[in-house]
């Protein structure tokens, strides 16, 4: 992945659990423009392990003078976006790669409907510039808790297309009547936890909606596990994957040379042979299939980890 | 830089030639003395000084009438152009590379100026001074792909990503080697490909597509193919098949080394940033036998790759009927000596042994 060293120049709350970041080139150079849903991954040096997170673009897609990115902190997460909310000030200097979608919105679709659950709203906000631009029919449904934690809000204009679903105001998001009567030709995207991407799928397919319409980003990042070890079978080596690591973080830290782009189990890039296996490989990646999994002779280290006696890879 | 832009035709009376600088720096498509297909994909970036891997998009001494007779192909059959409605923003993404890319690589022969969303743009060559708007297609007198592939040699495929495949739904097609924009138009990867012998079984096309759809913004990629075309033409398409499959007869041992020419495809592979989509330029040079054995390394090279070639590629590629002439012809130009590795000759390739 090529990467560049940006500039960090705010630093700014949305709410008490989501801040929001901005990124410029230090010598004001403009940046590559991207398409709505696009994310950059951000290295983050922490305390010797390189932190690597993918975070969507939240700033205009054709506005290449910064980026923009909204970090909400997970305490219980594995320590990169606690690293984002107490080392990170102005005028830090972070490692950003260029941007890539694995969201892209569907250019061919009547309308679009955009479903956000909490912190998944975050690749909307670069898609909705998008579609206004494109002056494409949409509409937006936001769910979240309470308007305090609804870290969207400061970016969503007031307009009938664009509906709150504020869980504490008694006012919660009904799919069936979301995906009833939408005129042939739209697509939605859902991206949140995986419980409402479930069903958004679950009531589409009720409705008999065509899968290819459907399209969805969970907001997976590496989850913190017991720690394993892991045998290299072209090298012998054994490395200890902490608990929280991921498989892949620790293969960098070895300087065993993989390639990598979403870090969040939905690209295939990093994908690894098995070579042995006996235990049980906790598949955490939306890439490969349910054969796949059930054969444990692939491995996605970005997201996945292992329990049992002894696990080897190809690498 | 100066580039002398040849006056030259590419149907009819074929006056099309290679100037000496152009035959040093053509791109011989052989690395070694054999082929076989492979995902041969490396990055677009460098490559040897003056050649046509050292620039994004080349141009040389065949752009002007290259473009000419673009003009002539797309007037007598305009649906060689097609843009789906929703490949439109990509068309924008292709219409700035390439101008950007232009004005930055060749900069006494094209310019251009961005005032926000006013742009100007100036093609010497081709004595274009156009101001548009970006974004605004009422502002150009075509649509911003076709706008700037009739500036730019070269076949356009535009392909959509999504469905984790890529679809082939915007093109600008006229220098092809036998295959059509209008039959492809909103295939897939896998149904565009489909008439390619071997290469399924071998899982090529699998391997390929994961590779293409993992190309970023900062990392271009480029690959060679290559066929062997009878006279200069580029528009061997298959809506024109009666013009060009009957000239595949008139190969002789007396004429081969003039009228057969290796067609190489130069192939590069682009993340466009503002539809995500994947531009899929495809070069088209070419170069008769006779130009081509001047090189002695790849005189003795190609008669190697021609005669050890499989006979289905052979089929597929369309010279079958004339390979033994060709081989026979090569053979005269192969004295047996090693070739170095790589595509350029080097200090260690001999020159001819004298006949």
């Amino acid at each position: 992945m090529s990467a560049r060293l940006l500039r960090v120049t705010e630093v700014a709350p949305l709410t008490p659990l989501v801040t929001r970041f901005r990124f410029e080139d230090p010598d004001g150079a403009p940046l590559p423009l991207f398409s709505g849903g696009a994310h950059v991954v951000v290295e983050m040096p922490d305390e010797g392990v390189l932190r690597r997170n993918a975070y969507s673009l939240i700033s205009a897609p054709d506005d290449g003078s910064g980026y923009e990115i909204a970090v909400r902190r997970e305490d219980t997460g594995r320590g990169g976006s606690r690293y984002m909310h107490s080392q990170v000030t102005p005028g830090t200097l972070m490692t950003v790669t260029s941007p890539v979608n694995l969201f892209s919105l569907d250019l061919r679709a009547r309308k679009h409907v955009l479903i956000a659950g909490g912190i998944g709203i975050t690749p909307f906000l670069s898609q909705l510039r998008q579609l206004a631009r494109m002056q494409a029919p949409f509409e937006l449904h936001y769910a979240a808790r309470s308007r305090a934690e609804a870290a969207g809000l400061a970016f969503l204009p007031s307009a009938p297309n664009i509906h709150l679903h504020i869980s504490d105001e008694g006012n919660r998001m009904d799919l069936g009547a979301i995906l009833t009567g939408q005129p042939l030709g739209t697509h939605v995207y859902t991206c949140g936890p995986e419980g409402l991407i479930t069903s958004v799928e679950q009531a589409a397919a009720r409705l008999n909606w065509p899968k290819a319409a459907l399209h969805s980003e969970a907001f997976l990042s590496p989850p913190p596990g017991k720690p394993f070890d892991v045998t290299l079978a072209r090298s012998g080596r054994t490395l200890t994957v902490g608990p929280n690591q991921s498989l892949l973080e620790a293969l960098e830290a070895a300087e065993i040379d993989i390639p990598w782009s979403c870090r969040g189990g939905a690209c295939g890039q990093c994908e690894t042979a098995v070579t042995a296996c006996h235990g049980r490989i906790d598949h955490n990646d939306h890439w490969l299939s349910d054969d796949d999994r059930a054969a444990q002779q692939k491995i996605m280290p970005c997201v996945s980890r292992f329990q049992g006696q002894h696990l080897a890879i190809d690498r | 830089m100066t580039i002398r832009f040849n006056d030259e035709t590419f149907r009819d009376d074929y006056t099309f030639f290679n100037s000496p600088e152009a035959i040093a720096r053509f791109p011989f498509p052989f690395d070694r003395d054999d082929y076989m297909y492979s995902v041969n994909m490396e990055p677009h970036k460098t490559g040897p000084e003056g050649t046509p891997f050292n620039v994004r998009f080349d141009v040389d001494e065949h752009y002007v009438s290259e473009m000419r007779d673009r003009e002539i192909t797309l007037t007598e059959d305009p649906l060689r152009c097609q843009s789906l409605p929703h490949m439109e923003l990509a068309g924008w993404d292709l219409l700035e590379l390439i101008m950007r890319s232009k004005a930055e690589d060749y900069p006494e022969l094209f310019e251009l100026h961005c005032d926000g969303d006013r742009w100007h743009w100036i093609n010497r060559p081709l004595g274009i001074d156009q101001r548009f708007t970006f974004g605004d297609a009422t502002t150009l007198p075509y649509g911003p792909m076709e706008y700037i592939t009739r500036q730019a040699q070269g076949d356009f495929a535009v392909l959509d990503q999504r469905e984790d495949n890529l679809w082939m739904d915007a093109g600008m097609v006229t220098s092809q080697a036998d295959w059509s924009l209008d039959f492809d138009i909103g295939m897939n990867f896998f149904e565009w490909h489909a008439p390619v012998p071997k290469a399924h079984e071998m899982g090529i096309f699998q391997r390929a597509l994961k590779f293409l759809m993992q190309i970023n913004q900062d990392n271009p990629a480029r690959r060679l193919n290559w066929t062997m075309t009878v006279n200069p033409r580029l528009d061997t398409s298959p809506e024109n098949y009666h013009k060009w499959g009957p000239e595949k007869r008139t190969i002789t041992s007396e004429n081969v080394g003039q009228k057969q020419y290796l067609r190489v495809e130069l192939q590069t592979f682009w993340r466009l940033p503002r539809s995500n989509a994947l531009a899929f330029p495809i070069r088209c040079y070419l170069i008769n036998l006779e130009d081509l054995v001047s090189v002695p390394k790849w005189g003795r090279r190609l008669h190697r790759v021609l005669r050890d070639l499989p006979d289905e590629l052979a089929d597929y590629k369309g010279f079958a009927v004339n390979r033994p002439v060709i081989v026979d012809y090569l053979s005269q130009h192969d004295d047996g000596a090693a070739t170095s590795a790589g595509i350029y000759p080097t200090a260690d390739d001999a020159p001819r042994t004298p006949a």
